[in-house]
């Protein structure tokens, strides 16, 4: 008893800032399963292709939330190196997206030009993300206004990658890269969120990405004074997070195998900063648990998919949402928490002095 | 500084363009730019076909979402002395000063795809669709169905959009009436994957529905990608009928296959239209057909899977 | 009051958390004064200042200024601009973009109109007057920085000022414009106005002032007349050392170590923050660089291990000439820095003491080998224990720790790097007396057991006498000396730092 007590408080103290969005996470299942005690049935049917899928509100958040996910954990990165966000993701992400298309729409698609399709997205959108992490590191450009520029003209030059409004492809790999993999019925974004979590785990287990990526946010100065290239790993950081946009845009274009460069995951980048924040990071860098913004993530979709269930008009949903984020910002913001503290040693105190009498 | 550089441009333009061809019809056209959509892609396309040397024209054109922009450069196509000035607005105030201007300088004046706020006597005649018009064409199509039970997902596009408004009122109107059930009614801003969390959504809460009316071919993919995940079939002989907007190629295709069951066009091409009525003009004839707006309706089809044919995609089509 | 005195305040005490930053401290300005404020850092003269201008209220004592009957209090830096006391600060506080008028008179016009005609007569006959050379329809930036200074001085006398406070308003002239500023100064001096004078700069507290105020840990020292208090003796009351006492014994350290080998050599070594300078460290040496604060000491050493950026020089180590142009390669090259400002460049402070103590070695072994969690564990304890730090784990965020135990652990740091060359400086400041000591010897157990070169920097002169076998002496960011031997007293170190000569 007393070994499990030991290990509980330990874990919540190492993760207090998780504390938080968790709770929000059980409040939310708790209110739809009161709501609809089957909310969160999943049910196994057959597609319209004869492959079985699994299917229900709780498939619909983890595999809406793809995206998100994958955006608010390079989110993470750049929020804790430069204590700062980019605003342009969602449209690097549709110029990802519109790379894709555009290799796969230059010859016949096969496994070989889907590969080649994500390669390229990748490379560009990394590019793209080392011009800001440029501005931002080189030339000490606030990381809003740095990505300000990329947020005002990237829908335009994703445009101009295909020359049209909403190309499309017909094939079924890039279906199953959005949708389901014959057989597996799990839908494939959520295996690539895992497989991203997956990269980002050895990436912080092989190398020092993480101690760096935090010193550098603490105290830029020490960290550089300790011989850390800061420019580097600011830089970094935008290009991992130019990767993630990357893969989104994959995801989101191969939902629809088409992509749509005005509405491809627009207004994205504030959900993705949103996330960051309910999972507890400091949104002027330093610390961080990106584990924590991947919850942060789903809070967001579960909220957006309980509000549809509840047949609340889809123009009330953001102000719904916003009320609800406002609340658990606030929660979460050091004042309140810093109140908690003290209001928790007073009950203690208060507790003790009963105990003593 | 901007207008300097399209003052510049413009009598580049005009200097290229008159040493080419000598005594061409000079005409101006100001359009939104074909980033915009599909749709103003395939229009801007058109005018640039219809309009071109060949068809003995003498062309300038100025694309930009913003009137003040739009504006100027119709003052310098004044200026150049242009016979027509084709204008499809970014907004439809501002413009009386201007059209003013164009008609003591006797120059023509055409609107085609938006309507703008003045005088009919400002134009010569404005060729434009009629959203409501698409709305009860699609609405009419549907009702010939015969359906024992029309339970319909309706989803729209951007609230207050003309688009939106026009395809939106011939089905709120057989909701209030009772003949057809609304399942729910949301918009997804013409965004292709809202439209198919929206559907989801509605799968997921077991409400029973047979018809997608998407107010544009986008939002109707969403959807059908959300069915057939749900393992809903559509299309002919399917359990939900599918209804989109726009004739994009890509959409029509899906018509044709069966995949959907209704696609309902809003004309691009207006530029053949007022070619037609400038050789009237220019051959000394009267422009006819107009109503009290000086309108012409373009006319707008509907695409029913049983009737498309690979030729109305090849004419209708938008994009690729 | 006396005849002839404008400002007297007698007694004045305020207390921070934790610190009393002014203990019954009295100050007198005559007019027609210039006096000099002088003090090493923390020792209570902005803080003095500060309650003059009314943005600190202190806890005691009174302040009474010609023609005002009674005691007053100042609540505001614009009360005490209306009680006649005004105040130019280091860094310019006007608007560059604004004409040399404008910024005399803007913010000062009791309603919304502004005259300019009278306003540019006025400002003209002002500037002439004063013999500034700037005309008033000027900007602002198109003006000398030294007349950019004057020109705010202009503005701070120009009503009825009987008090000018002037905060270190040279450190970023070059000679000739302190020359013009000073003849501004004696101007407004001839006109009765009594200046308050701050500077660390000595040449230029003798070159203008008349009477001198020494504070020393938010205590007065006394009140001297400049002619009559030697340099040396100035220095020694800043420090707090009477010059007879301050022969005690330098523990003379074994050999003079000349025969071994040079570790590092630099020569015109400069960076944007520091002149050209030339500089040796033997093995096993322990030398250091004193002077002033502000002398420049800090900023040679930040040069050696490129924490700023290096514009010139020729480095050797172990007689190899190498490059070191960033603290990777000073690092690779076997040197350590404990920073000066442990809060700014040396802790980060949400993370761990492990994390903290591993940082440097983990930097320099690379970002693709990051330590297991046991082999940091191992690390952390095992200089937690030998440096004996106080902290409840090694998952405690350092900026939880107190200053003595952060030190350690920076320190810690560096020994884990196990350099051949560790620069320390100020490692001592605001820790306990039991872990200065600590240190002290620490550094001697290893300069002398294990062959370290150390560079030690301190406020503390007996610190370093302890424990360095030479000196590099420096005064207004130039080298004026360097102490071997039986010249390690401080006596010599506070002639050098005078500037020899008496």
């Amino acid at each position: 008893m007393g070994k499990t007590e030991k290990g509980k408080s330990s874990f919540f103290q190492k993760n207090s800032q998780l504390l938080v969005p968790l709770i929000a996470l059980m409040l939310l299942v708790i209110f739809n399963l009161i709501r609809d005690p089957g909310f969160f049935s999943i049910e196994l049917v057959n597609d319209n292709a004869g492959n079985p899928v699994l299917q229900g509100n709780l498939i619909s958040i983890l595999n809406g939330a793809s995206e998100l996910a994958i955006l608010a954990m390079g989110m993470t990165l750049v929020t804790a190196a430069s204590g700062g966000q980019d605003i342009s993701v969602g449209c690097l992400a549709a110029i990802a997206g519109s790379v894709f298309i555009k290799v796969l729409k230059s010859g016949p698609i096969t496994p070989w030009l889907v590969l080649g399709g994500v390669a390229a997205c990748c490379l560009v959108a990394m590019c793209f993300g080392a011009f800001n992490g440029t501005l931002v590191s080189v030339f000490r450009v606030q990381p809003m206004i740095a990505t300000l520029i990329l947020f005002t003209c990237g829908r335009s030059i994703a445009y101009w990658i295909n020359g049209g409004a909403t190309p499309t492809v017909e094939s079924d790999i890039v279906k199953a890269i959005g949708g389901f993999i014959p057989g597996f019925p799990i839908p494939a974004p959520i295996l690539i969120v895992v497989l991203m979590g997956i990269f980002f785990a050895l990436l912080f287990r092989f190398t020092t990405l993480s101690m760096y990526l935090q010193a550098v946010g603490i105290n830029n100065n020490a960290a550089r004074l300790n011989g850390i290239n800061a420019v580097g790993v600011k830089l970094l950081a935008f290009v991992l997070l130019g990767l993630c946009c990357a893969v989104s845009g994959v995801i989101a274009t191969g939902r629809l195998q088409l992509v749509n460069h005005e509405t491809l995951l627009i207004n994205i980048e504030m959900d993705a900063i949103l996330a960051v924040a309910i999972g507890g990071n400091s949104l002027g860098g330093g610390k961080f648990k990106m584990i924590g913004s991947v919850i942060g993530a789903y809070i967001i979709q579960a909220l957006t998919v309980t509000l549809y269930a509840m047949k609340v008009s889809s123009t009330d949903v953001k102000a719904y949402k916003a009320v609800v984020i406002i609340l658990l910002v606030v929660l979460g913001s050091p004042v309140v928490k810093r109140w908690f503290g003290s209001m928790r040693n007073k009950l203690a105190v208060a507790g003790s002095r009963k105990e003593a009498a | 500084m901007k207008k300097l550089v399209i003052l510049v441009l413009a009598i580049a333009l005009m200097l290229v363009a008159s040493f080419a061809i000598a005594d061409g019809i000079k005409v101006g056209i100001i359009n939104n730019p074909p980033s915009e959509s599909g749709y103003r892609a395939a229009n801007v396309l058109d005018f640039e076909t219809v309009f071109s040397a060949e068809n003995g024209y003498e062309v300038l054109t100025y694309y930009s979402l913003r009137n003040d922009e739009q504006l100027s450069a119709a003052r310098q196509f004044i200026n150049d002395g242009v016979d027509y000035l084709l204008i499809s607005a970014a907004e439809t105030t501002g413009w009386d000063a201007v059209l003013q201007d164009a008609q003591e300088a006797g120059v023509t004046v055409f609107l085609f795809d938006r309507m703008i706020d003045c005088d009919p006597s400002l134009y010569a005649a404005a060729v434009v669709s009629d959203m409501a018009v698409e709305g009860e064409t699609a609405v009419n199509w549907l009702l010939a169905q015969n359906l024992e039970v029309y339970n319909v997902v309706h989803i729209q596009g951007a609230m207050g959009s003309d688009a939106q408004l026009g395809r939106t009122g011939a089905l709120e109107a057989q909701f209030e009436a009772g003949t057809m059930n609304k399942v729910v009614q949301q918009t997804a801003t013409w965004d292709e994957a809202e439209a198919k969390r929206i559907v989801e959504s509605v799968i997921n809460s077991g409400a029973d529905f047979n018809v997608i009316y998407a107010e544009n071919d986008g939002m109707a993919r969403g959807a059908v990608a959300a069915l057939d995940e749900a393992g809903i079939t559509h299309g002919v002989n399917g359990k939900v009928i599918v209804m989109g907007f726009d004739c994009n190629k890509w959409a029509l295709r899906e018509v044709l296959a069966g995949n959907w069951n209704y696609d309902g066009q809003c004309s691009p091409f207006q530029a053949q239209v007022i070619h037609e009525m400038i050789q009237t003009l220019e051959n000394g004839g009267e422009i006819e057909g107009l109503n009290e707006k000086k309108q012409i309706i373009s006319v707008e089809r509907g695409f029913d899977a049983s009737e498309i044919t690979e030729d109305d995609i090849a004419t209708y089509g938008l994009g690729d | 009051m006396d005849n002839g005195t404008v400002l007297t305040m007698r007694g004045i005490s305020i207390s921070f958390p934790g610190v009393k930053a002014l203990n019954r401290v009295n100050f007198t300005l005559r007019e027609g004064e210039i006096h000099a404020l002088m003090g090493e850092n923390g020792a209570g003269k902005s803080t003095l200042i500060k309650v003059l201008t009314g943005v600190y209220a202190k806890d005691e004592g009174t302040i009474e200024i010609a023609g005002i009957p009674g005691h007053i209090t100042i609540h505001s830096p614009q009360e005490a601009q209306r009680l006649g006391i005004s105040t130019v600060y280091q860094e310019i506080t006007l608007c560059p973009n604004l004409t040399v008028a404008e910024n005399m008179y803007i913010g000062r016009g009791k309603g919304m109109g502004v005259p300019w005609k009278k306003m540019y007569r006025e400002a003209g006959a002002l500037l002439d007057s004063l013999g500034i050379p700037a005309r008033p329809r000027q900007l602002l930036k198109t003006c000398s920085l030294a007349v950019q200074q004057m020109v705010a001085i202009a503005r701070a006398v120009d009503t009825q000022c009987k008090v000018l406070i002037l905060d270190e308003p040279t450190s970023s002239l070059d000679d000739r414009e302190v020359e013009m500023l000073f003849g501004l100064m004696r101007d407004l001096k001839a006109r009765g106005v009594g200046i308050i004078f701050v500077t660390h700069f000595l040449d230029q507290v003798y070159a203008v002032s008349d009477r001198i105020t020494v504070l020393r840990n938010g205590e007065l020292v006394g009140e001297f007349e400049t002619a009559m208090l030697p340099k040396v003796e100035l220095v020694s009351k800043m420090m707090g050392k009477e010059l007879e006492g301050l022969a005690d014994v330098a523990p003379k350290r074994d050999a003079e170590e000349e025969q071994a080998k040079v570790y590092y050599q630099a020569e015109g070594l400069s960076s944007t923050e520091s002149k050209p300078f030339d500089f040796r460290i033997r093995e096993g040496e322990v030398n250091g660089f004193t002077g002033l604060l502000g002398s420049g000491r800090s900023e040679c050493v930040r040069t050696i291990f490129a924490a700023d950026r290096v514009t010139g020089g020729r480095v050797t180590v172990e007689d190899k000439p190498v490059t070191i142009n960033k603290p990777i390669k000073a690092m690779r090259n076997g040197i350590g820095y404990l920073p000066e400002d442990r809060k700014r460049d040396g802790i980060v402070a949400d993370l761990s003491v492990r994390e903290n103590i591993i940082l440097a070695l983990q930097v320099m072994k690379g970002f693709f080998h990051p330590f297991s969690r046991k082999k940091a564990e191992a690390f952390a304890d095992e200089y937690i224990k030998t440096l004996d730090i106080k902290t409840a784990s090694t998952d405690t965020p350092i900026g939880s720790l107190s200053g003595g135990n952060q030190q350690k652990v920076i320190l810690a740091r560096w020994l884990l790097t196990h350099p051949r060359y560790l620069i320390l400086d100020e490692p001592t400041r605001g820790i306990d007396i039991g872990t200065k000591t600590e240190i002290q010897r620490l550094i001697l157990k290893l300069s002398q057991e294990t062959g370290m070169s150390i560079t030690f920097i301190s406020s503390e002169i007996e610190e370093m006498l302890r424990t360095c076998s030479r000196l590099i002496v420096m005064r207004d960011r130039n080298i004026v000396g360097e102490l071997t031997g039986d010249e390690l007293t401080q006596d010599h170190v506070m002639y050098t730092i005078a500037g020899g000569g008496n």
